[in-house]
């Protein structure tokens, strides 16, 4: 109802926050991809913990991430199509 | 976007202008961070399924494994989804 006296933001303020929550987005996704593949790769890729990090198992994490990020497009992609087809069905 | 109860936006005052293109924005981001959740939820589990051991790059089989897995996820759900709503109704229509 009284929207109306929160809301004389100009221009300026408006790009403002836009460009924030862009950012903030961004951040959160990065993080939230960060999160995963550390977890995944720490799975996949450190059976035994030992002493420190080998080289075969820094190598395996180099390339886990890798793919996981391929897969990550690879799903984006495959949902991305779904979402379309359903769609054009409806 | 639904303009039939409203008055035109041009009569609006700029402050105003700028308050509407806001929430039109952080509507879009909203669904826009929604369907990135849910790649995110995808890739953790069909990783799970699809890949063994991660080499120099995915290989076809892979690749034919995650983009099906992310279909057939989709499938049960709506499977689930659907059939669930089924049996609700079949037991509120005993009443």
């Amino acid at each position: 109802m009284d929207s109306l006296s929160a809301s004389n933001i100009s221009s300026a303020q408006r790009d403002e926050l836009m460009e924030t929550v862009k950012q903030q987005i961004a951040v959160a996704n990065a993080q939230e991809l960060l999160t995963k593949m550390t977890e995944k790769c720490f799975k996949k890729c450190v059976s035994k913990p030992g002493a420190s990090l080998d080289s075969s198992e820094q190598k395996c994490v180099s390339m886990c991430m890798d793919r996981y990020m391929d897969s990550w497009n690879l799903v984006s992609k495959a949902y991305g199509e779904r979402i379309q087809r359903e769609r054009n069905r409806n | 976007m639904s303009d039939l109860f409203s008055s035109s936006s041009s009569d609006l005052p700029a402050g105003l202008d700028n308050e509407k293109e806001l929430q039109e924005f952080l509507l879009v981001e909203r669904e826009k961070a929604k369907l990135q959740a849910q790649i995110h939820e995808f890739a953790d589990i069909c990783w799970d399924k699809c890949v063994d051991k991660p080499s120099t790059k995915l290989d076809s089989r892979t690749e034919t494994c995650m983009l099906n897995c992310v279909d057939r996820f989709i499938d049960v759900s709506l499977l689930i989804t659907n059939r669930f709503a089924q049996m609700l109704q079949k037991s509120a229509g005993g009443y």
